[in-house]
């Protein structure tokens, strides 16, 4: 009760702070060539006042406080409590309370750490970032309060749903949300610098860093969130083109286009309207993902309540910044004398404008797979589904040309340049394509146009493998990102080509033989947790070079709410994973067992890692470096 | 100016694209099961699963009886608690039991009819699942009674006893 009462009224107090930060902010504006400190207080101040908020809630949930409806509607005295903890943001109302947190940690940073610009873009920024703060504080209280009463007391609460009880999941929210909020930062920045006519070198050098961050957040949430659906949703695969997970790649499309466009303007003061676009859409992106799941527009796990009054007010929230965005854009931005009509073709201008056009390609099919649906039943109540036909017949093919101008790309130099080291590009071409076919060759189906996937993808591999050997192309950050991208395309590829598996129903002592393996199930045990009961089965399987392998998969039925889930087994080696999983069958003794071999599915997780490190490793590169 | 025209145009786009989502949101139960269409069946061209022959939507149903089709995969959890239903329609004059296969693989479709019995008089091997698209078919499993070419009724989610008595009193 009292958490509870402490958590709201910090939040409305919050609020008041936000329109004193705008008060101050534009009075500071407009007549003052000096910060005012009281500015950087407030902005202290607000911070702190949500992180008592954010603290409140955990306590409530650490002590199940069930008079908190957010409490009593997510957790269980049962729970273990690090879930208890985890579940402060697996739910709707806390995961905004969240948000608003890093939002306010955001700003706070971006004022302490920015120097060397003027005061102006400063506060300009700080004006544009309380703009959203307002809207999710107003958000929050208004539509989804975390700390509503309910009156009598309840004794037990709904508990969390047990899909969500999952360490990664636990993780994935947080840093899915340092990558969306950073966005915020770079979408007021942004705004403030084409505002006051101030996108240049120096400008793109110090949001270079932002950007940077968002996007290593964003690839890592993405890559947790995935995992997560790999071995708990028990169907195998990483990536499914469901809208909640599309919502999340659009933004990563766009802020990775926006971090090569940033490094052109560092360098050479062209591509502005590309940077400012980028800046804006990716926020918005951001947005219209937290619209398209919260609103219940679209079904999936994470609808946490199909409230359409949230959904409007994000929606109206969305447009608002939208539209306040293109009017600066139109008003306030001056586009640079020497355009990008100037390049000349062979240089790494051009190339990242064409990766810019890669890029965009790619975002358009996922935002068209996605929102059309949506579009169409509104206007004619046709139904339809876009599932992964859709989005690999257009991707795939277009990732071709795509890999093989990211593995010449970065060799080129600015303004003008020409292609050194023909020799070894057309080798390694040669190389790729060989290898590629004996790769494929034995499996008949679609030889081509796998052959030619996989070698483009080998092709970017050996490239910048061997670029790792000469220093003369001295960006290490980029070569390793690039490196880690073309072991992420070839592991999927190959994971998609040599992939296999069976199902099969099974009664306990019963044995499956196919030409390769035998799956025996041994037994089954029963075990008590805490919040469930967990049914293992225990399987040993041999393959054809006669090793023997146990897995066991298991099966938890939760009490609160009661729920079944299956938890897959999964051995991992370096070159394969082994995933079993089971499922009841209705009324029999039978379980049906799913057995998967999946190649390299490790080397997807450690490229994204890789991917990850490649920015990391830029964002703390010395300025020096040309 | 031009820039105004482009500012106006882009605004405009959005405010569609606005008005759009907004209607969106009042009809936010898009997963209505049973919903009651009479809708034509749509135009559709596949293989048949135990031989290679071609079929298409215009010679694959008689105008005589009532045809289930029903939309399944061998990897589907709940097709199979409802195949029970299906094969007690198996020996009905009145009604026949078709299959669209979706995204399955023939092997583990094969092994699946062989565990729990056929039930399907014909079944579309719909490996890419185009021809689910083409029923608008929200996934597996999904069932649509079919007469005269028309779908009367269609059920998302696996058939019960609740529905299998509808049916059976549709049929009648």
């Amino acid at each position: 009760m009292l958490y509870s009462s402490i958590g709201y009224y910090a939040l409305i107090l919050g609020l008041g702070i936000s329109l004193i930060l705008v008060y101050f902010s534009i009075k500071n504006f407009q007549n003052s060539s000096t910060l005012n400190t009281r500015i950087l207080s407030f902005t202290f101040l607000q911070f702190f006042l949500v992180v008592i908020s954010f603290a409140c809630l955990i306590i409530s949930f650490v002590l199940s406080d069930f008079s908190n409806e957010t409490v009593f509607n997510n957790s269980h005295t049962t729970k273990p409590l690090f879930y208890k903890i985890a579940g402060t943001w697996g739910n709707h109302e806390g995961s905004l309370l969240l948000w608003l947190l890093v939002l306010t940690l955001f700003i706070l940073i971006f004022f302490l750490k920015t120097k060397n610009q003027p005061l102006k873009y400063k506060l300009l920024t700080l004006i544009f970032q309380q703009i959203i703060i307002i809207g999710f504080f107003l958000f929050l209280i208004q539509t989804s309060n975390p700390f509503n009463f309910i009156f009598p007391t309840p004794e037990e609460g709904m508990g969390l749903n047990p899909i969500l009880q999952d360490p990664a999941l636990a993780i994935h929210p947080p840093i899915l949300y340092l990558g969306y909020v950073g966005s915020s930062i770079i979408f007021s920045s942004a705004l403030a610098a084409t505002y006051l006519n101030l996108v240049s070198k120096v400008w793109a050098s110090h949001i270079k860093k932002w950007i940077i961050a968002s996007w290593v957040f964003l690839t890592l949430g993405i890559l947790l969130g995935s995992i997560w659906a790999y071995y708990e949703l028990g169907w195998g695969g990483f990536w499914f083109w469901d809208p909640v997970e599309n919502v999340s790649l659009m933004p990563w499309l766009a802020l990775t286009t926006l971090l090569h466009c940033i490094i052109v303007l560092e360098k050479k003061q062209v591509l502005t309207s590309w940077v400012i676009i980028l800046s804006i859409s990716t926020f918005t992106l951001s947005m219209c993902g937290t619209f398209l799941v919260r609103s219940g527009i679209l079904n999936s796990v994470h609808t946490f309540a199909n409230d359409p009054e949230r959904g409007l007010f994000i929606l109206v929230f969305l447009f608002s910044l939208i539209f306040i965005s293109l009017f600066i854009f139109f008003f306030f931005h001056k586009s640079s004398p020497n355009n990008s009509n100037s390049f000349f073709w062979l240089s790494k201008e051009t190339s990242i404008i064409i990766n810019n056009w890669f890029m965009m390609y790619f975002l358009s099919v996922v935002l068209i797979g996605t929102i059309y649906p949506i579009f169409l039943e509104v206007l004619s109540s046709q139904k339809i589904s876009v599932g992964p036909p859709f989005y690999h017949k257009l991707i795939i093919p277009f990732l071709i040309p795509f890999l093989m101008a990211m593995a010449i790309g970065p060799k080129l130099k600015w303004i003008k340049s020409n292609i050194v080291d023909k020799f070894y590009l057309v080798l390694f071409f040669a190389i790729s394509i060989v290898l590629s076919f004996l790769i494929v060759k034995k499996f008949s189906t679609n030889l081509l146009i796998n052959t030619i996937l996989v070698s483009s993808a080998l092709y970017l591999f050996f490239i910048t493998l061997r670029d790792f050997f000469i220093r003369k192309y001295s960006n290490i950050s980029q070569n390793i990102a690039h490196f880690g991208f073309s072991l992420l395309i070839l592991s999927i590829l190959l994971n998609n080509l040599f992939s296999s598996e069976i199902i099969t129903n099974l009664k306990v002592g019963e044995t499956f033989t196919s030409s390769k393996t035998k799956i025996v199930f041994k037994s089954i045990n029963q075990k008590q947790e805490k919040n469930y009961k967990s049914i293992i089965a225990n399987f040993s399987i041999e393959n054809i070079n006669q090793k023997i392998e146990d897995l066991s998969p298991e099966l938890r039925i939760y009490n609160q709410p009661n729920i079944v889930t299956s938890e897959a087994d999964i051995k991992t080696t370096l070159l394969s994973d082994k995933f079993i999983v089971i499922n009841i069958v209705q009324n029999q003794d039978y379980f049906n067992v799913r057995y998967q071999v999946k190649p390299f599915m490790l080397w997807i997780w450690i490229s994204v890692i890789v991917i990850s490190f490649g920015g990391l490793l830029s964002f703390f590169k010395k300025e020096h470096e040309k | 100016m031009k820039n105004k025209l482009l500012l106006i145009f882009i605004s405009l786009i959005f405010i569609i694209v606005f008005i759009l989502f907004y209607k969106g949101l009042q009809n936010t139960n898009i997963y209505t099961p049973e919903t009651k269409i009479s809708n034509k069946i749509p135009s559709f061209k596949g293989d048949l699963f135990y031989s290679d022959e071609t079929i298409n939507s215009s010679n694959f149903f008689n105008s005589d009886k009532f045809y289930l089709l029903n939309v399944w995969s061998s990897w589907c959890v709940p097709c199979r608690k409802e195949h029970t239903f299906l094969m007690n329609f198996k020996e009905s004059k009145k009604i026949e039991v078709v299959g669209i296969n979706y995204k399955d693989k023939k092997i583990n479709a094969e092994n699946f009819l062989i565990e729990l019995g056929n039930p399907y008089k014909k079944i579309i091997f719909d490996q890419e699942g185009i021809i689910a698209i083409e029923w608008g078919a929200y996934g597996v499993p999904e069932t649509f009674l079919i007469k005269d070419k028309v779908i009367i009724k269609r059920y998302i989610g696996p058939l019960d006893e609740k529905t299998a008595k509808e049916i059976k009193s549709i049929i009648k």
